[in-house]
């Protein structure tokens, strides 16, 4: 029973799978989340499209080590992002600060959703706006009428 | 007007044309440093020379170039030669021995000639981490007044040295 209860649990390990295998120690279970969480969002400066938990370059590596041991003395994750930007740049980090540099990052993608907004709507305008068929006048439906009873008294037949 | 807008798509086409030809020529991995007009930062470190430990103003005297490398460094290898050259055309070159071991890099310069004026032996990579640096090879320029005025990552030579980093030493480079 015990070994069912445990089975999910496992599953749930199996995600962690694709990250480099490395072990370290933590004080708290506090400090070994945050170390989850910072090492996804720092990016390898040497690997570009990976952040430092998943690569295995040797500054990656470093850098692991690095976050390590900053959380184990007590360091907030400000100080730790600070710390790395300093160095790094602000590249390191997938979320960067807003600042002139990254503005377009930040702005785009609320932009182009806005524009493409904006295209709909003078788009579904416009449509509202084209004028309907007049209305068929008197003598036309009589002579509609006329077709259609001919064409069913044919039919009937 | 409506023969006008026919030409929207094509517009379109050309403008995105020109910026992702531009993407062509462009290098993602170039990284500029983060201590870009920073000064270099100071450190405390023994030389390949000798383990007193010296720091930075005493071994950094600029203008000079300080030049990231180590012996399991293949492409250190391969720019080599051109460090040596520039050396003997009078630039003042410091070396720093990053994440390397002092034995192996004393006979590296040895064998293949030493254009270093001073080896800062960093074997822990401190000082590589606060330079920023992330792979070796890769060249600073120090300015007189200390301050990093350059980067550049990957092998140095002839083509580098004149498209980008004998700007900082206009004077000294005269050939």
């Amino acid at each position: 029973m015990r070994q069912l209860l445990l089975m999910p649990v496992l599953a749930l390990l199996t995600s962690m799978a694709w990250a480099v295998i490395e072990t370290y120690e933590f004080s708290s279970l506090e400090n070994e989340s945050r170390y989850h969480r910072l090492s996804q969002e720092l990016r390898c400066p040497k690997c570009q499209n990976q952040n430092i938990a998943d690569s295995n370059a040797p500054i990656a590596r470093d850098l692991r080590a690095l976050l390590h041991r900053q959380l184990e003395a007590g360091a907030s994750d400000e100080e730790i992002l600070t710390f790395m930007v300093e160095r790094y740049g602000e590249f390191v980090r997938y979320r960067p600060a807003v600042n002139q540099q990254t503005a377009v990052l930040w702005i785009f993608p609320a932009a182009a959703v806005a524009i493409g907004l904006l295209v709909l709507i003078i788009h579904l305008r416009r449509r509202q706006r084209v004028p309907r068929q007049p209305e068929p006048s008197e003598t036309e439906l009589a002579g509609l009428r006329a077709a259609l009873a001919e064409s069913s008294g044919a039919g009937k037949e | 007007m409506g023969r006008l807008r026919l030409f929207v798509p094509l517009v379109g086409f050309a403008l995105l044309a020109v910026l992702l030809f531009r993407g062509l020529s462009l290098d993602p991995t170039a990284l500029p440093s983060a201590l870009l007009d920073k000064p270099f930062p100071a450190f405390t470190l023994p030389t390949l020379a000798s383990n007193t430990p010296r720091g930075r103003d005493d071994i950094i005297k600029g203008p000079a170039l300080v030049n990231v490398w180590a012996t399991w460094c293949y492409s250190c290898r391969v720019e080599h030669p051109f460090l040596v050259e520039l050396a003997d055309r009078g630039i003042p070159i410091v070396g720093l021995n990053y994440k390397d071991e002092p034995t192996k890099a004393r006979q590296w310069l040895v064998d293949l000639g030493n254009p270093y004026s001073d080896n800062i032996s960093d074997t822990e990579g401190v000082l590589g981490l606060d330079l920023g640096v992330y792979g070796a090879p890769e060249t600073y320029v120090v300015d007189a007044s200390g301050n990093v005025r350059y980067r550049h990552v990957g092998v140095l030579d002839s083509a580098v040295w004149e498209s980008e980093l004998s700007r900082f030493f206009s004077r000294e480079a005269a050939p």
